[in-house]
């Protein structure tokens, strides 16, 4: 009797750690991606720039001290629920009545003053080192306009207009280009979020913020709004492609170029300049100037439409003009009731906008 | 002070007319009966709300599942959110308030008994309001009825040019309402504190539970203030052309952030302070102990009520604010922690050299206890504002503050059921069913919560209706579907033993608990106005003194 139930205490401790290893490891293996590969998933404890770097190195030491503090309660708390437990053989007199103890009261209210003041100050040094970190003369100024639900990326010094796609140059020491953003919302509130490349900040209809980050590394980062924006908040995906500055001045110069005027799509320009559409996409170089939806001036040079909803491929860009709800339900991209020949035509020309 | 039960029998305990027994319950202005119409509404709103969170978790089960639409999810997790803080958390809340509070202070009744069933009638109007959206409303624009603007309706997105019909409305009105419910409970509590304590019980022997309502109550009347007013302005905004928030008109959204967080954030302690009440009873009785150090109880929880009026940023940390703003509510932030801390503490000295019984009112203390320093722990985490700029808004919150309000206040108001079900019922809750109750609950709790943590350390944002099926994501997301099916389950077990043993539970007796406040010295349930006699105290823990004439309370205190 008195055998199994030890056994069974004993099975149930192994248990307990087994299950707390289990947890760790899963947790260790999920956070941690293979360094110097752009992971699919984006964690934040993966940094690849100078704030993220910082916020992590933070966040190391945030969770040390209350790590720390978990397992000294934990452990408290443990002892006493275990130890004091009421057993069968007591005599069901009642325990020593004590009332409190000022010393002990005092003990434990300095202690966690002190740990408050440490943290404090770890915290307040990164605030400031992001918040008020200068921006250098060769930085690259970026502004982003949060729209319902896709991303504007306006280059002023260089001229260019994207969308939903961010790219931005790689920052080597030597020559540091960090891009600093600007942040406007054109209807609700939004929240830029790169997690490997800066920590989050709001997008904010009549108020301007701004952000910046340094990537440290070329390749793909994603992300995706982050504060509630309306009905398809959770498909206004976000991508920051970070580029040799080589490959940056590249896509620059093409992304300068007006829109490629090729003789054999007339017929589907002619439908793209003839509906609804130019209200409000922009082309460059042709009547098409509205600002409600993303620049298609260079369309096929990104990756993915409805702001990284769907690969940009032909079936793809057909289906989004055909019926934007089988993609995005509650875009606000309407459906254009085309005939089949004209949706034709218009996703060739469409095609033709490198 | 009279010990025994002196039941003022009720004359017609005979099978009445139903109609006769509903309008008696409609027109009452009894406290305990308006307490348990309180929780019983309350009830019927957790279910709801944990069947709209069934939804919200079905849909997110995989990714690319569209098992609801965009616009139905959304509309799902506005409606779990208000209804689970306002018309489960708050009403629950403040029907065991109102309940207890007269019974443990030696009184008959609240101070103002019809203001107190008209405070009541408010914030039930509130939740039918809310849910009448269903029905009567329309929301975002092409989509759908129920407000979908967020459980925090965020400027612009609260306004007409994107909200233009009227679902939103039903959330302002109905949180109008029920705030005005809540200021009026809050006033009777305050006045009957202060005002409708027995001979003998001064402040300093009031029972904690008393004390820490007084100081909730005093809190809701700063933080639901500003809330109402803020709905007030959102009604001019839409209709009567004022541009308070309006941002198309120079409005500013931010300002809406901070009049909802400067309730929200108080809101919290508005629940979790009831919740530490509960435990600050609890505790003591199961491990047979007075609670330790009541005046730095009493006076932790004043130092939470007032520190906690200054953190409310540490919500908008992403806004933009600047840096020496973001210090401030960092370091407000991290300082309401010391007096939460002393509180562990105290309850853990509670326990220290007791003989703790494990029933299952304690075992929900004791989940309470550990689960609540993890809450408080991630809170830290997250006052650290740069590690907020990447946590904030993502499921790691979501993980966070569904610690504090299931694993903490759910979690506590479970162990009032197990405590005071007995004294309001006059039967014993089951035992074996409480235990299993516990135990589901807790396996479904961590299931859920703890893995939720991941995600959003793998960058998962929340109130998102479908995601994309990276690695990580999947797996965290289908275990925590399979948790929440398992807290439904165990919900089910609690409302079964409700059922049950309100007919077939053991006969509860005045004490079962062998415990030490004055609302055990009264049958249970107990009768009409109370007290035959108003009783007299010598000291916190009155019925100690009586059971123990040798070595009474009074002689130390």
């Amino acid at each position: 009797m008195l055998r199994s139930e030890k056994s069974r205490k004993l099975l149930s401790k192994v248990a307990g750690i087994a299950v707390l290893l289990a947890g760790g490891l899963l947790a260790a293996s999920l956070c941690y991606g293979a360094p110097g590969d752009p992971s699919p998933v984006p964690s934040i404890f993966d940094p690849r720039s100078t704030p993220t770097k910082s916020i992590y190195d933070l966040s190391h030491f945030v969770l040390s001290i209350t790590g720390l503090i978990f397992v000294v309660v934990f452990a408290l708390l443990t002892y006493v629920v275990v130890k004091y437990r009421k057993r069968e053989g007591d005599d069901g007199r009642e325990p020593a009545q004590v009332y409190g103890s000022t010393q002990i009261e005092l003990a434990w209210t300095v202690i966690p003053i002190l740990i408050v003041v440490v943290l404090f100050l770890a915290t307040a040094r990164v605030i400031h080192s992001i918040q008020d970190a200068p921006k250098p003369e060769t930085a690259v100024d970026v502004v982003v306009i949060g729209h319902q639900f896709w991303w504007e990326f306006r280059y002023p010094q260089l001229g260019v207009v994207t969308a939903n796609e961010l790219h931005i140059p790689v920052t080597e020491a030597a020559h540091p280009t960090p891009a600093f953003l600007t942040l406007l919302s054109a209807d609700t509130d939004h929240s830029f979020w790169v997690p490997q490349l800066a920590g989050k900040t709001d997008l904010i209809p009549n108020r301007v913020n701004h952000m910046w980050m340094d990537p440290n590394e070329t390749g793909i980062f994603l992300g995706q709004c982050a504060q509630y924006c309306g009905t398809q908040h959770a498909k206004m995906l976000l991508r920051v492609y970070v580029d040799s500055s080589e490959e940056f001045a590249r896509w620059v110069r093409s992304q300068q170029q007006p829109a490629v005027m090729d003789a054999s799509v007339t017929a589907g320009k002619r439908v793209f300049e003839t509906t609804a559409c130019i209200n409000c996409h922009a082309i460059g170089g042709t009547v098409a100037d509205g600002r409600f939806g993303p620049d298609l001036t260079h369309l096929m040079s990104r990756q993915t439409i409805a702001s990284g909803a769907a690969e940009n491929t032909k079936a793809n860009l057909r289906l989004w003009l055909q019926k934007p709800d089988a993609i995005k339900p509650g875009s606000l991209m309407p459906a254009m009731q085309l005939s089949n020949a004209d949706l034709d035509a218009l996703v060739d020309y469409l095609e033709t906008l490198r | 002070m009279s010990s025994d039960a002196m039941a003022i029998p009720n004359a017609t305990t005979e099978a009445r007319p139903w109609v006769e027994v509903v309008h008696e319950w409609v027109t009452t202005v009894d406290h305990k009966r308006l307490g348990i119409l309180y929780i019983v509404y309350a009830l019927i709103f957790l279910v709801v709300g944990g069947m709209e969170a069934t939804i919200i978790r079905i849909q997110l089960i995989r990714p690319h599942n569209d098992f609801v639409s965009p616009q139905v999810f959304n509309r799902m997790f506005t409606m779990h959110g208000t209804t689970m803080i306002f018309f489960v958390a708050m009403p629950i809340l403040f029907g065991f308030a109102n309940y207890l509070v007269p019974l443990m202070i030696g009184a008959r009744d609240m101070a103002f008994p019809r203001l107190n069933a008209f405070s009541f009638w408010l914030t039930a109007l509130g939740g039918l309001l809310l849910y009448f959206s269903f029905l009567g409303g329309n929301g975002l624009y092409g989509a759908g009825n129920a407000p979908d603007v967020g459980w925090w309706a965020y400027a612009p997105l609260a306004a007409r040019a994107f909200s233009p019909g009227p679902s939103s409305d039903y959330w302002t009105i109905a949180l109008l309402v029920s705030g005005f419910g809540s200021i009026g409970t809050a006033i009777n509590l305050i006045a009957t504190i202060l005002c409708a304590r027995c001979p003998g019980m001064t402040l300093n022997r009031m029972p904690l539970l008393a004390w820490l309502n007084l100081v909730m109550s005093g809190m809701v009347l700063i933080a639901i203030t500003p809330l109402s007013a803020a709905q007030i302005m959102l009604l001019v905004d839409r209709y009567l052309g004022g541009h308070f928030f309006d941002t198309q008109a120079g409005g500013s959204a931010a300002i809406w952030m901070h009049f909802f967080w400067i309730f929200g954030h108080p809101e919290v302690y508005i629940l979790i302070i009831p919740c530490f009440a509960f435990m600050s009873e609890i505790i003591p009785v199961f491990s047979r102990k007075p609670i330790f150090g009541y005046p730095v109880m009493v006076g932790a929880t004043v130092c939470i009520a007032f520190v906690s009026l200054s953190v409310w940023a540490h919500h908008i940390f992403t806004i933009g604010m600047n840096s020496y703003a973001n210090s401030f509510f960092a370091i407000t932030t991290m300082a309401v922690g010391v007096p939460t801390g002393i509180k562990i503490f105290n309850w853990l000295g509670t326990m220290w050299g007791g003989s703790i019984q494990y029933k299952t009112p304690m075992l929900f203390s004791v989940g309470f206890l550990f689960q609540f320093l993890i809450a408080g722990l991630t809170g830290i985490m997250m006052a650290s504002a740069p590690f907020d700029w990447q946590l904030s808004l993502s499921y790691f919150v979501v993980a966070h503050f569904h610690y504090v309000i299931v694993g903490g206040i759910l979690f506590a108001v479970f162990a009032a059921f197990y405590y005071w079900y007995p004294k309001m019922t006059g039967r014993m809750l089951n035992e074996g069913l409480g235990k299993l109750h516990f135990w589901l609950f807790l396996i479904g709790f961590h299931m859920t919560f703890d893995v939720m943590h991941f995600a959003g350390i793998l960058g998962m944002p929340r109130r998102i209706y479908t995601y994309e099926p990276r690695p990580g994501w999947e797996t965290l997301n289908l275990i925590v579907t399979i948790g929440a099916f398992v807290q439904g389950l165990a919900i089910l077990v609690f409302v079964a033993n409700l059922v049950y043993s309100y007919f077939k539970g053991p006969k509860a007796g005045n004490d079962p608990w062998d415990a030490w406040t004055l609302e055990w010295s009264v049958s249970s349930p107990p009768p009409d106005y109370n007290f035959a006699a108003i009783p007299a105290v010598e000291s916190r823990r009155p019925l100690w003194d009586l059971k123990h004439p040798e070595d009474p309370d009074s002689r130390y205190e």
